[in-house]
């Protein structure tokens, strides 16, 4: 019943996480919208689940498990990085240049 | 309009908003704060789509567990003011919204599409699949059966997300 | 008949060739070694000469008519073209070969005594060997490649040998002008070659001239032309002619090898050669007796005013070359031969009579140390004192070219003016062409009484102290003039026509050459009278020629040529030779020039290979580098900016 209303609610927030990630230049904000985007597919994998069965549901459940690891070692990197260049702006983070 | 449709809509409509808002504060822990709330309502939205499980495992680890490291991070680097227009220029933000727009545009083709007959299950077999099992249940089966080897991998992987993470954030090797 | 030499023909062109081997060696091993080279640079010619006569002697006996064709290997083998180096001995080729080799084997004796003195012995003997081995393979060669190779050798030999004191700027360039005019003439003679072979599928004589009527018929006007137009350029007719009187700056010598008796009758010799074509084709026919007409007439003009004696009978040559077109225009192809042959004697002869005389002169003006010209008749005169054997023999020679009986000129002349006046009966055309040869006979006989009066006769005008130093050439030089005083004399016994007894000998041995060709254009036929009469004009004409010489010309009126007075009028026209270099180079030169240069050079090459193709491309492609280094900004976000465009694309690429 809910199957079209829920993609497209799931369309307009994935545009929102990539129009996010275009606009902003902190990096933790940036990885917010990406985790935003990954929400959005959630929301699109259990949509589909009701029609086409549990499995979509269980690819939810991996999701999150990977999404849990990839925040943690993404934010480690971050922490890193501002250990040495004392910013999170991406403007400023440019050694691959040239 | 059922009480279904009402909290369907009223709770997809604020996520829609949070999700607005989280992207444009300038200051990180409200966008972190904004996204817990857009997390909170997709939650909801998974238990009106016969996921209710799933919401509860959006709020315990989403919301949870990854937001809480955010909002530690955050505050460990002591980003909470921002500065002076953490967005990119006028120019930035255009390219940004017209990709955005162009991305909405091509992918909201594609919610027009239907499931093609066939594949689709007779409506309710879900439901009537967590009355018998149980919701933990309708999901755990599959999980520890067919999808048991990817299972076991995710646990690897998140071992090994654990040591990367210690590792790269240390001070000294 | 044993052993007949004929198989031995290939010696005729190799014994040269080898002489310009070994004269070349010696020209950078031992050069000064004159006496070797002299032995060996004037034996080949008389040993060459000696095989050609035994071999003709030889295809005489034995029947003398069919051609004989030695092949010798393969030269290309392309599909359906087969050309071979292959010789071929018949009548025409036996003619040419002895004159080639018999006129230059004493050309080669006469200079050893010209130019004994020159530091560049070495390397004339061995150019002047060079040349003769090229001649004889353009007259012996057995198809049209082959010919053309001799073709493009002599024009190369023409082109070393006119500029041999090359370190005087005027001599560098008259040799190229020679090769360039003649580059023109060798464009039409390889599109005829081109068209020939288009349409008979081979190149070799025998084979093309046996398809020509059927296989050419269409195209044979065509061909004729572009072959004639060769001719022009080889041959210096119009509008090709403007290189000969330049070419005057080589040894006289050589003028009198390469520019009097053979090479400039290498065009001649392919008219007589291809009668067959040309008979086929009436209209270019027409055109070649027109030009050679034309030519003799205009070049007789400006021999009227020069003064230097060698310009006189450089376009003398030309006019004579113009009777011989004359002739084979006609069809009367044993004609325009037998006075290539008569020409060849006589003109040799005046080339290096006038060769003592400026041999002399200079001799006198380097012991006197004057800057004088030597070859100007004005600073002559009175020479028959000095140089009485040299006098007798150009006297000899005079007559013979102006075309007094007895003398081999006269038959030769007369033959060709006949044969023009007979053609006139079926088309008026013929008669201009005939009237105008016979106005060049008048003015032939002038300017060559002319030239004989300024430079032997009248008072001496070369200066007190200089005419004590002139003498007699040593008999190393005039020892060849005595021998071609004599053939100039009883040449005419070659070929004296049936009316007054004679054998018409050459006519017969050329039938089986030129038959195929008379049998397609008929000559004319005149009745005994009016041929008598035409004989009578002839000696006419001569007469009036070298007694109006006689009468108009003042003697002591002549003055020294630095003192000499310019011309005037018409006279200066003439001695301006009608201008016709100053026309060529304001129309054609100037406008190739100024295309070279400001188009081709730095419009096409500069501008657009250089700049546009090879700059351009260059630029290009460093402004696409440019363009990528700007790419790579190393901002994360800019990159995400991009992946995300670049998954907008794929999308709306995989949904359509």
């Amino acid at each position: 019943m809910f199957l079209t209303p829920a993609l497209a609610i799931s369309a307009v927030l994935f545009a929102i996480g990539v129009a996010g990630v275009l606009v902003r230049r902190n990096a933790i904000v940036i990885f917010m919208c990406v985790e935003l985007m990954l929400n959005a597919v959630n929301l699109t994998f259990v949509a589909l689940a009701q029609q086409l069965g549990v499995a979509g549901q269980v690819f939810v459940f991996f999701v999150m498990a990977v999404a849990a690891a990839e925040a943690a070692v993404g934010l480690a990197i971050i922490i890193a990085i501002y250990r040495h260049r004392e910013t999170v702006d991406l403007r400023d983070i440019n050694i691959l240049k040239g | 309009m059922t009480l279904l449709r009402f909290v369907f809509w009223s709770f997809a409509g604020l996520g829609v908003l949070a999700a607005l808002l989280c992207v444009t504060r300038r200051d990180a822990v409200k966008s972190a704060i904004w996204l817990v709330v857009t997390l909170f309502s997709l939650a909801v939205l998974f238990a009106v789509l016969d996921a209710q499980f799933l919401a509860v495992m959006q709020v315990l680890v989403y919301a949870g567990a990854i937001m809480v490291l955010f909002l530690f991070v955050i505050m460990l680097l002591n980003l909470g003011r921002g500065g002076p227009g953490d967005a990119k220029g006028p120019l930035g933000i255009l390219v940004g919204v017209i990709l955005g727009g162009l991305l909405l545009v091509q992918l909201t083709s594609l919610t027009k599409a239907s499931v093609a007959t066939g594949a689709a299950l007779p409506p309710g077999t879900v439901a009537a699949l967590q009355q018998q099992q149980g919701a933990v249940g309708m999901v755990a089966r599959p999980l520890f059966d067919t999808y048991l080897i990817p299972f076991e991998i995710t646990s690897v992987l998140l071992l090994a997300a654990v040591v990367g993470a210690v590792v790269l954030a240390k001070r000294k090797l | 008949m044993t052993a007949s030499a004929v198989p031995l023909i290939w010696l005729v062109p190799a014994l040269p060739l080898a002489g310009f081997v070994v004269n070349g060696a010696l020209l950078f091993a031992a050069p000064g070694a004159k006496r070797a080279v002299s032995a060996i640079g004037v034996g080949v010619l008389l040993l060459a000469f000696a095989v050609a006569l035994a071999a003709v002697l030889g295809y005489a006996g034995a029947g003398g008519g069919a051609p004989e064709v030695f092949t010798y290997w393969s030269w290309m083998a392309v599909d359906k073209l087969q050309v071979a180096f292959a010789l071929q001995v018949d009548p025409l080729s036996c003619v040419m070969i002895l004159v080639v080799t018999g006129v230059g084997a004493l050309i080669h004796v006469f200079s050893v005594g010209y130019m004994y003195e020159d530091p560049g012995y070495a390397r004339y003997f061995a150019y002047l060997n060079l040349f003769v081995f090229f001649m004889l393979i353009l007259v012996l060669g057995a198809s049209f490649p082959v010919m053309f190779v001799g073709w493009e050798g002599v024009g190369l030999c023409s082109y070393l040998l006119i500029g041999f004191w090359f370190g005087e700027k005027a001599n560098a360039d008259a040799g190229k002008k020679a090769f360039v005019v003649n580059r023109i003439g060798d464009f039409g003679f390889l599109i005829a070659m081109f068209l020939i072979y288009q349409n008979v599928g081979s190149l070799d004589f025998n084979a093309v001239f046996a398809a020509a009527p059927a296989a050419l018929a269409g195209v044979v006007t065509a061909v004729c032309l572009f072959l004639f137009l060769g001719c022009t350029g080889k041959s210096a007719q119009i509008p090709l002619y403007t290189w000969l009187p330049d070419a005057m700056a080589g040894p006289t010598p050589v003028s009198a090898l390469i520019h009097a008796a053979t090479m400039v009758t290498a065009g001649v010799y392919l008219v007589a050669r291809c009668n067959v074509l040309f008979a086929m084709s009436p209209v270019a026919s027409s055109v070649v007796a027109g030009v050679g007409a034309l030519t003799a007439l205009f070049a007789a003009t400006i021999a009227l005013q020069q003064w230097d004696i060698k310009k006189v009978l450089a376009y003398s040559t030309v006019s004579q070359l113009g009777y011989m077109f004359l002739g084979v225009g006609t069809g009367a192809y044993a004609a325009g031969i037998f006075h290539l042959a008569t020409h060849a004697f006589f003109k040799a002869l005046l080339f290096l009579g006038s060769g003592s005389v400026i041999h002399a002169m200079h001799h006198a003006y380097h012991a006197t140390h004057s800057h004088e010209d030597a070859q100007d008749m004005r600073n002559m005169g009175g020479l028959k004192r000095w140089l009485p054997v040299t006098t007798v023999l150009m006297w000899v020679a005079t007559l013979a070219i102006a075309g007094v009986p007895p003398l081999s000129g006269f038959f030769s002349k007369d033959e060709i003016l006949g044969a023009a006046f007979a053609r006139g009966q079926a088309q008026g055309i013929w008669y201009l062409y005939w009237a105008m040869g016979l106005a060049a006979a008048l003015l032939t006989a002038f300017y060559m009484t002319r030239l004989m009066l300024y430079t032997f006769h009248g008072p001496n005008r070369t200066g007190e102290k200089e005419s004590g130093h002139l003498r007699e050439a040593p008999w190393m030089m005039t020892g060849p003039l005595v021998v071609l005083g004599v053939l100039a004399a009883v040449g005419g016994a070659l070929n004296v026509p049936a009316i007054v007894g004679g054998g018409a000998r050459l006519e017969r041995w050329l039938a089986p050459v030129t038959s195929a060709g008379a049998a397609l254009l008929p000559a004319g036929e005149v009745s005994p009278g009016t041929e008598w009469t035409l004989l009578g004009v002839a000696v006419l004409i001569a007469a009036a020629g070298i007694v109006g010489a006689f009468r108009l010309l003042d003697l002591n009126a002549l003055v020294p040529a630095r003192s000499a007075p310019a011309e005037t009028g018409f006279a200066r026209v003439l001695a301006r030779k009608w201008y016709v270099d100053e026309i060529y180079d304001a129309a054609i030169v100037r406008p190739v020039v100024w295309l070279s240069r400001r188009v081709l050079w730095q419009g096409v090459d500069q501008g657009a290979v250089d700049g546009a193709g090879v700059n351009g491309l260059a630029r290009a492609a460093r402004a696409l580098g440019w363009l990528g280094s700007r790419l790579q900004t190393g901002e994360v976000g800019f990159y995400v900016v991009l992946f995300v465009a670049g998954v907008v694309v794929v999308l709306r690429a995989a949904l359509r």
